[in-house]
């Protein structure tokens, strides 16, 4: 292990450069303590998002290296290359400045995915029974750990293609919901993931799938509601 | 919602109903070419077996109903499969959304569509130039 890591970090919103900066290399060191160590001992102006620090907040997501990742739970030693690390902002999202991106339009998406749990019970009624082992809760219960950090948005070739193109991240918060028996609004939200910049526009290239830190696949989901929404569209229901 | 999916699917792309239909169609024509490419290519290779000439070729196929539905299917598939995934394309790589789109997939339909069949009438029939 060598006793310095050559750190390259975004300066700027989309225009700027990569600045260099030395950081003593520590064991169990995460990707996220080098940007703090840079941003408390170096370069006091250097913008970034963090909070948990253990993986739950979902964050502190960056480009290491060229790969979206969690930087909270990623160790240097996994991802430094030549005793070298770069880092950026998340790909397919406005930087606001240097590591921080403008994360509206990822969750305007979710939003416009139906992604929100819409019942038909009052707080008067009893509660609604989910068999555990039901295919629609362990299909919920696939994609339900979700933190929202915007790894496999980042990641997703066909919305670097197509930026109105709803994203992984809001189409697995769909088919987690699609699969809520509870929810009442599946025809609506079945008619919002549906479509050319909805499901259907999947490539199925898989990136969300491999990149994602909670190892949820998006891909999977995708395919679900694609599948759902044609099916319905069949019958007349969509 | 109701009348000819793949006829108003192709006039719409815009709607979302008339895409995820289309989604279908492809799908399920992309079913029946897995099967209709293997039958064909299995056909081929056990066919070829020590040469074969062209008037072999049609002595089998002349007047062969089995022969002649079988790749009416497979014309069948491929005029509904194709079509759709170069809309697709076009509206990736070039942009062009709705009618533009929908007017290539319609146009490359029938050429793929006339072509077929004429292929498939000339073995059947035996008039093959």
């Amino acid at each position: 292990m060598s006793e310095m890591l050559d750190v390259r970090v975004w300066r700027g919103a989309a225009q700027g450069h990569f600045c260099s900066y030395e950081v003593p290399r520590q064991d169990s060191q995460t990707v996220l303590d080098v940007v703090t160590y840079i941003q408390r001992r170096l370069e006091p102006s250097l913008s970034y998002r963090f909070s948990c620090r253990v993986g739950m907040c979902g964050s502190c997501a960056m480009t290491v290296n060229g790969i979206a990742r969690w930087t909270c739970r990623t160790h240097v030693s996994k991802v430094a290359r030549d005793g070298g690390l770069e880092i950026a902002p998340l790909s397919n999202l406005p930087v606001i400045k240097d590591l921080a991106t403008d994360m509206r339009e990822f969750f305007d998406k979710w939003a416009s995915a139906r992604g929100r749990f819409r019942g038909s019970r009052s707080r008067g009624d009893d509660f609604e029974k989910v068999e555990p082992a039901s295919p629609e809760r362990r299909a919920a219960d696939a994609g339900i750990e979700c933190i929202g950090c915007g790894v496999c948005h980042a990641s997703c070739d066909v919305v670097s293609w197509r930026p109105e193109f709803l994203g992984p991240a809001a189409l697995n918060r769909a088919w987690t919901l699609a699969n809520d028996v509870r929810d009442v609004g599946q025809r609506e939200r079945l008619a919002a993931v549906a479509g050319d910049a909805g499901c259907h526009a999947c490539h199925s290239h898989g990136s969300c799938t491999e990149r994602c830190p909670k190892q949820i696949e998006p891909t999977a989901g995708i395919a679900g509601l694609k599948l759902r929404a044609a099916r319905a569209a069949m019958r007349g229901e969509l | 919602m109701q009348g000819s999916a793949a006829v108003e699917g192709l006039a719409a792309l815009s709607s979302i109903a008339a895409q995820a239909r289309l989604w279908y169609w492809q799908r399920v024509s992309a079913m029946v070419l897995a099967l209709c490419v293997l039958v064909h290519l299995a056909t081929v290779i056990y066919a070829v077996r020590g040469g074969l000439s062209a008037a072999e070729i049609l002595a089998r196929t002349q007047g062969n109903w089995a022969f002649a539905h079988f790749y009416l299917v497979f014309v069948g598939a491929v005029t509904v499969h194709a079509p759709i995934g170069l809309a697709r394309i076009v509206e990736e790589w070039l942009g062009w959304r709705g009618r533009a789109s929908a007017l290539i997939a319609w146009l490359f339909a029938a050429v793929l569509l006339m072509l077929g069949l004429r292929a498939v009438w000339s073995v059947f029939a035996g008039s093959a130039a």
